[in-house]
């Protein structure tokens, strides 16, 4: 616990503290640039993007060796990453544009096909250079411990870059991901900016290979923005919550596996994003599950209680057990069923709403107002207390209802 | 093409065949269905199952596993249902959540337990390793018919025989109700057909097929399994029989054409190690899907005008 405090103040040395601040940028960056990919319903996009990029380390090594530097040049790595991610990202346009197969199969397609050829061409590295390839297959799953300084400062570049424009386009991309043919008919140019999106997506792809890999960065992209999703309904303000979420699952990641020896950086990070997922999922305000099952209870409960009352006041035993705790929980009936005189008051109000309501029925043509019967809205919420009158007036007098 | 043939390369071609038809055949009805990527999730999930099976079992055989690796896919399926309806997320999304979490907790537990000693690693789970898979015992043709050596198969080429058969006979068996199902759900549940339970079924078949075939060929390469052999049939017909003959077709090409490149074309090139066959047969199938998506005679989307599609 000593040695998660200490990572946690970024006081458990050099290495340690430069992997959580890192892994902190680079979850900002991947949570907000990720936010627009999901809201266009393309999540699955950055998978695509993500198994794409192995191609292009293994052609840059090859490159980089054939014209005598060194294969390991990060730049250069991250470089060939790009070309071939974004060559992916052009097939699966074209391929979902100009042929009759959909989305998610153009995506799997690149998806497996580029992998494939990644893998061919690491079986090439590894012979042609016996020793000297070591690192690439680190692009798989991520390795943190040979992060270097240099390797802070892309991820802090790059993703403050990412952010930015991601900031920058905020408006034309909500707009695409909310509604693409208005945002053509306004004369926005929707496949630039879809590129652009995912082009985004590519650029965090790329400087968080090194850090997480080429597996688990997909989870960056994709858990912080549903999670953030959960706690707003404004687009703009998903960016920023997806960011601060992804942020804190790499920091706090990052701390965790420094605390303790073989918890490997990158799927802890992964976890706590998982984890955060999994809490706001439960417990988050308006879209959580723990909100919408007591929503539930408590229409479940005016439901039940309207219904009792209507029992009451049409003199018919109650019989069903949840609507008679209810009544007798509110002290409306005795325990035996017979109603109190609250319950019997409450019930003639009930009973007296539901006559003025099919007054107001006849006499309403406007289905605007006369359309809100829903059996549990008051009526006092819809009509005025003038018309409420007039309702009375065309009932008559008040009549004893429930017994003596 | 003789004794070493059969030693070397017979069995390994064998099991990139069975393979690639036992998950091109649902992969077929999972890309009409728009469910393409749930190959994907599956076969990422398969590395946590096949782990937790290990640490369950202790012991690195077949049968643990492939149980592991298909209960891992039946809880990614589950899963996904549930973040898809609870927190009513879009299917994708609801994907790409779940699998990698499920990835991330699995390369953890590896991490965690010591199994370095044990042929289980993380890249072998993703890379597959075919070329390992040869038949020692063997010294010509004539080995086929000789008990002895035909026991010493390597234990991969009868589990993905038998699992291709399954997946096969399964097609048949619901072939009625698979094609109506996948092209009218509603009027499927109208003649009564349980088409949800069909759809499940389906991926759970679909799960199987990965988890048999992602001992030879790795996790990921899988994907292009499911996918590009179907894919490139979609562009050659609109008649469903024939489809899954295509992809049937397609699938065997890619392992055959895939396993022969790898072991032997850098030799034409001068080269003298072979490259990952895994990787070949992935790549070979998505040069077939691009042969397709550029050439095959129904390629273009219905109301797709020639000069746009041209």
């Amino acid at each position: 616990m000593n040695a998660f405090f200490e990572a946690l103040i970024l006081q458990a040395g050099y290495n340690a503290a430069l992997v959580a601040v890192g892994a902190a940028l680079l979850g900002f960056a991947a949570g907000s640039s990720g936010t627009f990919l999901f809201l266009r319903k393309r999540a699955l996009v950055s998978d695509a993007v993500a198994h794409a990029t192995l191609p292009g380390v293994a052609l840059a090594f090859m490159l980089m060796v054939a014209l005598g530097g060194d294969g390991r040049n990060l730049i250069g790595l991250l470089a060939g990453s790009a070309i071939t991610a974004w060559i992916g990202l052009l097939l699966i346009e074209w391929i979902s544009r100009r042929t009759r197969l959909a989305e998610d199969a153009a995506i799997g397609a690149v998806l497996g096909v580029f992998f494939g050829v990644g893998i061919v061409l690491l079986t090439i590295v590894q012979s042609m250079s016996a020793g000297r390839q070591a690192g690439l297959e680190s692009f798989l799953l991520g390795s943190t411990a040979g992060m270097l300084f240099q390797d802070a400062v892309v991820i802090a570049v790059g993703g403050s870059l990412a952010v930015f424009a991601t900031w920058l386009m905020r408006r034309p991309m909500t707009l695409v991901a909310f509604d693409s043919e208005y945002a053509a008919a306004m004369g926005y140019n929707v496949r630039r900016i879809d590129l652009l999106m995912m082009g985004l997506v590519l650029a965090v792809t790329v400087i968080g290979l090194k850090l997480v890999g080429l597996i688990l960065i997909v989870a960056m992209l994709i858990i912080p923005a549903v999670t953030a999703r959960f706690w707003t309904d404004r687009s703009g303000r998903v960016i920023w919550i997806a960011g601060t979420i992804g942020g804190l699952s790499g920091y706090l990641g990052a701390v965790l596996s420094a605390s303790a020896p073989a918890l490997p950086t990158g799927p802890i990070i992964v976890l706590v994003a998982a984890a955060l997922f999994v809490l706001s999922l439960l417990l988050a305000p308006r879209r959580g599950v723990l909100a919408a099952v007591l929503r539930h209870r408590r229409f479940q409960r005016r439901v039940h209680r309207r219904q009792g009352l209507l029992a009451l006041a049409a003199r018919h035993a109650i019989r069903e057990t949840y609507t008679l705790r209810l009544l007798t929980k509110e002290g409306l009936v005795r325990p035996d069923g017979v109603p109190t005189d609250i319950g019997r008051a409450q019930a003639a109000k009930v009973a007296r709403d539901e006559r003025r309501w099919d007054v107001a029925r006849e006499i309403h043509q406007d289905a605007g107002l006369t359309g809100r019967y829903d059996g549990l809205t008051p009526i006092e919420e819809v009509f005025t207390a003038d018309e409420i009158a007039e309702f009375d007036r065309r009932l008559g007098p008040p009549v004893a209802v429930g017994g003596a | 093409m003789g004794a070493e043939f059969v030693q070397f390369s017979l069995t390994p071609i064998l099991i990139g065949v069975f393979s690639a038809i036992a998950c091109a055949l649902p992969g077929n009805f999972l890309i009409l269905r728009r469910q393409a990527l749930i190959g994907d999730a599956i076969s990422h999930v398969v590395l946590p199952g096949i782990v937790v099976a290990f640490l369950v079992t202790g012991v690195v055989a077949a049968i643990p596993m492939l149980l592991g690796a298909a209960g891992a896919a039946i809880v990614a399926v589950i899963l996904i249902e549930a973040v898809k309806r609870l927190g009513n997320i879009e299917p994708g999304a609801a994907m790409g959540v779940v699998f990698t979490a499920m990835f991330a907790a699995g390369v953890l537990i590896l991490e965690q337990t010591d199994t370095s000693k044990v042929h289980l690693d993380v890249e072998h789970a993703l890379m597959g390793n075919l070329e390992s898979l040869i038949w020692f015992r063997a010294e010509g043709w004539h080995s086929l018919l000789d008990p002895a050596a035909l026991a010493t198969l390597p234990d991969e080429l009868p589990r993905i025989a038998v699992v291709c058969a399954i997946v096969v006979a399964l097609t048949l068996i619901f072939w009625r109700w698979l094609k109506i199902a996948t092209f009218d759900e509603g009027f499927a549940q109208a003649l009564g057909i349980p088409a949800t339970a069909l759809g499940f079924g389906l991926v759970v078949t679909a799960a199987v097929a990965a988890v048999a075939a992602f001992d030879a060929v790795g996790s990921i390469i899988v994907i292009a399994m499911f996918i590009c052999p179907p894919a490139a049939a979609r562009l050659m017909t609109n008649r469903l029989e024939h489809q899954i003959w295509w992809s049937a077709v397609f699938a065997t090409l890619s392992a055959v054409l895939g396993y022969v490149f790898a072991g032997y074309g850098p030799l034409w090139f001068g080269a003298q190690n072979a490259v990952s066959a895994a990787g070949m047969i992935a790549s070979v199938s998505g040069v077939i899907l691009g042969l397709a998506c550029l050439f095959a005679p129904h390629r273009n989307r219905v109301g797709v005008g020639k000069e746009e599609a041209a």
